[in-house]
């Protein structure tokens, strides 16, 4: 899986362990259904010895009543036949009933945990893992494993009855041909046993390709518009085919072995039989048994054609269920690295000052061995507005998803109040905390909905003055007001619209602390205007951490830190650094406008189209 | 309208979260729609799809079919070998001639390998048709989904999309993985007995008949109500892939407002519409399979005591009777297999019918049939827009009647407030749209006329949400050119100023950019989409808001590139910076949809306008 190979972090793939071990995992899932399972199998079982009564019945009334001339006899046969027949039909009807409900059941019990699962696992495992392949888990995987709890499995069972029972018999019938028919079970064993080996690779490898290719469908329609902007049409359609191709070939080399497999696996019983005929011939003609039992051997032994001929796609589906579990385990086994400590606090919203520290904190992605962020040290005190300043990819915005802790710190320490964030129970900091990313996430959600995202106990007036503060009254304005579904799937807005409404969203309720990733970045130079005298308002009773690029946005704050490759090397206010950091100016300013100076950058022969 | 009312959805209310769509979602699209009319049109055209999908096979699907034939021909001939050999093999063998036995083993010997060959020949084939197919499918809708214009997705979403090439493809891959065999073995083993049966016993094979309405009314039934409950199930698995992508993408918000508790309560109602959709579906044909046991079994009750009445009355030999019976039950044996095959089929014609529809879509910005080629040259890109009208509904214009003439190699720089219509004229350059009245023309050439491929070289728009594609920094800029060479490919990369950031990567330009440029700043990611459109090389650069995130110094730096970059080349730019205005030949102040000031900077700053407000509050703003 060269997909995600390098940051896979999970543990249940080391080949180690049985190939069923995760399938065997899941069974806390089927407990709630033991009783079903129970049933279903009587019922099974039951259908199965009705089945095989009906023709004894009918066997009966042509031997008994008909040759005997009983009509009554003949009606209450027939009637018994017909109830047999009934139960039959009915017991098949439960089986099906209790099959369908129950593996319904825990495929969308799975289905849940693995998502609410995900939804705590950290930025850093998602930034890691191919959305397409959670989603090919969650759905695809499932479904197998669905297919197998419903089918494969209750066949596996029924089958491995059947094939015992008959046995049995045989070897009551008569014991050398009998043992001849068990023994039978050491090809099929060794056959069913390099077959499952193959099937798993090969199933393992489909369903990462499947993987693979709703990545790329995922992807591709994120990036519709550019790829509509460039017309690169062509060339995402061949990445396409490539993947499909694969996963066509897959699907032929499994569907081979499959092919190769059952022929031979059908090989056995038929080459039993030849023997047994040989053999069998030979015993009668040497007086060892009789044609009648010879008879009755073989009309047994052909029972047991379809338990084998059906083990093939059987253990196909074992197999495909198997490497389902493994993928779908290798999430559920990923630990949330972020997670309440021990002893984790509340902290109540009233019982906050605002006193941010960044100790020596210093920050790595997982895998990486290039720190971001090395030794960083910060006091942002209550009710004081830092602005975070540096160039492009300096870890500004790295800096800032420690706060909320998206991200781990580390090494070192980030305190608030003095307590250390990882003291704090996680849900409790996130309440506090409110944040605005770089680029706005909207949910396709109502308006309303996605400002109280995480505070859906906000009121009115809450939302309003939030949209107030955010320069958003244009919400207001659409068809339906805040009930207006937005995000992908509803209305599409500006940029600078969902700028406004991602900043309505963290100023919400007044939090504590406010982390703003850029918030101005895509407004227009009338609306920004706006919000920052909005903004000012707010910032004055509530300690934020902003980020910022323009001049424009510094007025916001009362000290200025300058981070250079990671490092914090100046901490100031703005009129200070201005003067003394030379590092600081270069970062923020924008030059003498051009036009004023002739060192501005005009573009040759421009002037005389100006003019 | 207030923020009450329907806007404050309850607290224990998951259903109300999503909000009002602006378009009801009926109408969201053709491939959407869920009116009689035009499921039935869906499941003509699914039909057709169906068959045309098999038509390449035809002669390999013969060759399959004739395979099974003979691998059912080899295991019938078995056990009726093997009784041969009990009759007539015995005695000469007690005899002292072991001959006869032999030839039999030997003909049972010769039936088993044709029938391990023929097996494996079937399975085998049938598994590369059924990949074949599949992946013609796949990528026909795939390829369908890329012509279709960006309006279309808007509607349609990527969650739809994603759920129509996964987990529909899935369910018409889980019918082409097994079934046919049984489907052609039992049709042919019903048709064989059947004939058995008229031969042996015309009355009864005439009361077995009177089974067959009730078949018929049975299957019917099964037929529409699971043809819509599978219909159902690919809708509900839809809106939970859809919820899936979605939280999963914007997993950060979800985490920083700590939405995961309600997102979970969302999802599970959305998984248990999932679960009862399908659990509907299963428990039909988990009530009709049985069903057609119960009337093959109350026929073998009824032929029973008809025919036993019949022997009574000397109508019919008792043997004749022993063997209808028997032959009754290898008649609805089979029967099944078909109802599992039914079930299947109406399984994947649900999913089968949802691409269709996709495929039925036509592309609304389509290409055109006989493209016009555009002017060669130096000195081409004059843009005219001629009367155009346009609005993403047609009862909301966004633009009216709309005159804009830029003469090749102009930059033009186009600034007003939100939904003024600035990136309306921008996409309709980019003709992401047309315009519901009047032409944009390319040197003289109504867009609507040039060939895609010659569109896109040409015309280049480049946004503020700027898209990596997996795979490495090098190959998202060469997604601009992709016959450009890596030295090509870090020209571009310096002239913008992407080259020293790119080279501080861990593996520099081979740096994997990860799910949706996961490591990549906001500003790295618009210097590499700036580096792309510069590889691009088009005659007119479309930017908008393309330097929102970066900070001032790279800015400055990409500014400086533009220079370059826009010297011979037609410009339109869309920036809320007037930094990036001032580098213009000519700014168009929007308004409402039309042109308000129109003129070169300097002359409109030293007039007394909307520009020369905007530019003087810009000017305080410097350092």
């Amino acid at each position: 899986m060269p997909a995600e190979s390098d940051g896979d972090p999970a543990p249940g793939v080391d080949g180690g362990r049985h190939p069923l071990h995760s399938l065997w995992r899941l069974r806390p899932y089927l407990r709630p259904y033991a009783a079903e399972f129970g049933w279903l199998l009587l019922a099974g079982l039951g259908a199965t010895a009705a089945s095989i009564a009906v023709p004894l019945v009918v066997q009966r009334v042509v031997d008994g009543p008909v040759a005997r001339q009983d009509p009554a006899g003949l009606f209450r046969l027939a009637g018994l036949a017909l109830l047999l027949g009934l139960v039959e039909a009915l017991l098949i009807f439960i089986r099906r009933w209790v099959q369908s409900s129950s593996s319904m059941g825990i495929e969308a019990a799975i289905r849940a945990d693995v998502y609410a699962h995900l939804q705590r696992l950290p930025a850093s495992f998602h930034d890691r893992w191919q959305s397409g392949q959670l989603l090919s888990r969650i759905i695809s995987d499932l479904s197998v494993i669905r297919r197998f709890l419903s089918f494969g499995l209750f066949f596996l069972v029924l089958n491995l009855v059947t094939y015992l029972v008959v046995v049995l018999l045989l070897i009551r019938l008569h014991p050398a041909l009998g043992l001849l028919v068990a023994a039978s079970a050491v090809p099929l064993f060794l056959i069913s046993r390099r077959f499952a080996r193959h099937y798993h690779a090969a199933s393992r490898r489909m369903q990462d390709q499947q993987g693979d290719v709703a990545t790329l469908v995922e992807e591709t329609a994120q990036g519709l518009r550019t790829m509509k902007a460039y017309g690169r049409g062509p060339e995402l359609a061949a990445r396409f085919a490539g993947r499909a191709r694969a996963l066509h070939d897959t699907g032929v080399g499994k569907g081979r072995l499959l092919a190769r497999t059952s022929a031979r696996l059908d090989l056995v019983p038929n080459l039993t039989l030849g023997v047994v005929l040989v053999a069998g011939a030979a015993a009668v003609a040497g007086g060892g048994l009789t044609i009648g039992e010879l008879v009755a051997f073989v009309s047994l032994q052909l029972m047991l054609i379809w338990p084998v001929q059906s083990l093939g796609w059987i253990i196909a589906n074992g197999q495909e269920a198997a490497t389902a579990a493994d993928r779908v385990r290798e999430v559920l086994d990923t630990p949330p690295a972020i997670v309440d400590a021990p002893g984790a606090i509340t902290l109540p919203r009233a019982d906050v000052r605002g006193r941010l520290r960044f100790e020596r904190v210093s920050f790595r992605y997982p895998g990486s061995t290039t720190p971001v962020l090395r030794e960083i040290d910060l006091t942002v005190e209550p009710g004081e507005t830092l602005a975070l300043v540096g160039a492009t990819g300096c870890g500004k915005s790295t800096l800032l998803s420690l706060v909320p802790r998206l991200h781990e710190v580390s090494g070192g320490r980030i305190t608030l109040d003095g307590h250390d964030l990882r003291q704090l129970r996680l849900a409790s900091l996130r309440r506090l905390v409110g944040v605005a990313f770089e680029e706005p996430t909207l949910f396709s959600m109502s308006v309303w909905e996605n400002l109280t995202l995480g505070r859906p106990d906000a009121g009115e007036d809450e939302v309003r003055a939030a949209l107030a503060l955010a320069q958003a009254d244009f919400a207001y304005e659409l068809p339906w007001g805040l009930a207006t579904r937005v995000g992908e799937q509803g209305l599409s807005l500006s940029g600078g619209q969902r700028q406004r409404l991602a900043l309505a969203r963290a100023v919400l309720g007044r939090p504590a602390l406010l982390v703003l990733d850029d918030p101005l970045s895509a407004l227009d130079v009338h609306t920004e205007a706006l919000v920052e005298a909005a903004l000012k308002r707010v910032l004055r009773t509530t300690t934020a951490l902003l980020v910022v690029h323009r001049p424009s946005t510094i007025a916001l704050a009362d000290r200025v830190a300058l981070l250079e490759g990671g490092r914090v090397t100046a901490v100031g206010r703005h009129s200070e650094l201005l003067a003394t950091v030379p590092a600081y100016r270069a970062v923020l300013s924008a030059g003498p406008p051009p036009g004023a100076t002739a060192g501005g950058p005009t573009p040759g022969g421009r002037g005389l189209v100006r003019s | 309208m207030t923020a009450g009312g329907p806007a404050r959805p309850g607290g224990a209310d998951v259903t109300r979260w999503r909000g009002i769509a602006t378009d009801p979602d009926a109408d969201r699209s053709r491939a959407e729609d869920t009116s009689p009319e035009a499921v039935a049109r869906l499941r003509a055209r699914s039909r057709v799809l169906l068959r045309d999908l098999l038509r390449p096979h035809r002669r390999r699907l013969g060759l399959a079919v004739a395979l099974l034939l003979g691998q059912n021909a080899a295991a019938m001939a078995g056990p009726y070998l093997v009784m041969l050999g009990i009759d007539a093999g015995i005695a000469p063998l007690r005899a002292g001639d072991p001959g006869p036995l032999v030839a039999v083993a030997a003909a049972f010997a010769a039936a088993t390998v044709v029938e391990y060959v023929a097996r494996r020949g079937f399975l085998t084939l049938s598994a590369r048709i059924g990949q074949a197919v599949l992946l013609d499918l796949r990528q026909r809708v795939y390829g369908h989904f890329l012509r279709l214009s960006v309006a279309f997705h808007e509607r349609y979403t990527s969650g739809r999309m994603v759920s129509r090439l996964t987990s529909d493809l899935d369910s018409i891959a889980e019918l082409a993985g097994g079934g046919i065999d049984s489907l052609v073995l039992a049709v042919l083993s019903i048709l064989s007995v059947a004939a058995i049966l008229l031969w042996l016993d015309l009355p009864l094979a005439a009361v077995t008949l009177l089974a067959f309405p009730f078949l018929f009314w049975l299957s019917r039934w099964f037929a529409r109500a699971s043809a819509a409950a599978w219909r159902r199930t690919r809708e509900a698995v839809a809106l939970v892939i859809v919820h899936f992508v979605e939280s999963i993408r914007g997993i950060r918000a979800v985490q920083a407002f700590r939405r995961e508790s309600r997102n979970e309560r969302i999802f599970a109602t959305l998984n248990d519409d999932y679960r009862r959709a399908s659990l509907r579906a299963f428990r039909l044909i988990a009530t009709y399979s049985p069903g057609i046991k119960v009337i093959g079994n109350v026929t073998v009750a009824v032929v029973l005591c008809y025919g036993g009445w019949r022997v009574l009355g000397g109508a019919t030999e008792i043997g004749v009777l022993a063997a209808f019976l028997l032959y009754l039950r290898r008649f609805f044996e089979p029967m099944q297999e078909l109802s599992q095959f039914y079930n299947s089929l109406q399984s994947a014609t649900a999913a089968l019918e949802k691409l269709a529809g996709v495929l039925d879509e036509r592309p609304a910005v389509a290409e055109p049939a006989h493209p016009v080629p555009l002017p060669g040259g130096p000195g081409r890109g004059a843009v005219a827009y001629r009367s155009v009208t346009f609005g993403y509904r047609p009862d909301a214009p966004i633009l009216r009647d709309l005159d804009l003439a830029v003469p090749a190699g102009q930059t033009v720089a186009l600034i007003g407030p939100t939904g003024a219509g600035k990136s309306t004229i921008a996409k309709l350059l980019a003709r992401f749209h047309d315009p519901l009245a009047g032409t944009v023309t390319l040197d003289g050439v109504d867009l609507r006329e040039v060939a895609d491929a010659e569109l896109r070289r040409a015309v280049v728009l480049v946004t503020q949400e700027t898209h990596l594609f997996g795979g490495t920094v090098a190959e998202n800029i060469r997604f601009g050119r992709p016959a450009a060479d890596d030295a090509a490919v870090e020209a571009a990369a310096q002239a913008i100023g992407a080259h020293d950031f790119i080279t501080a990567l861990p593996d520099g330009y081979a740096t994997e950019v990860h799910r949706r440029g996961g490591r990549l700043s906001a500003g790295q990611r618009q210097l590499v989409a700036f580096a792309r459109a510069f590889l691009a090389d088009p005659a007119v650069l479309i930017l908008d808001e393309a330097t929102s995130s970066l900070d001032v110094p790279t800015e400055r730096l990409v500014q400086h590139a533009l220079g370059t970059i826009l010297r011979d080349r037609t410009a339109l730019v869309i920036a809320h910076r007037l930094s990036t205005v001032e580098i213009a030949d000519r700014v168009l102040v929007l308004e409402g949809g039309r042109i308000v000031e129109d003129g070169p900077p300097a002359r409109l700053a030293a007039a007394a306008g909307r520009y020369a407000a905007l530019h003087r509050q810009w000017r305080d703003s410097l350092l």
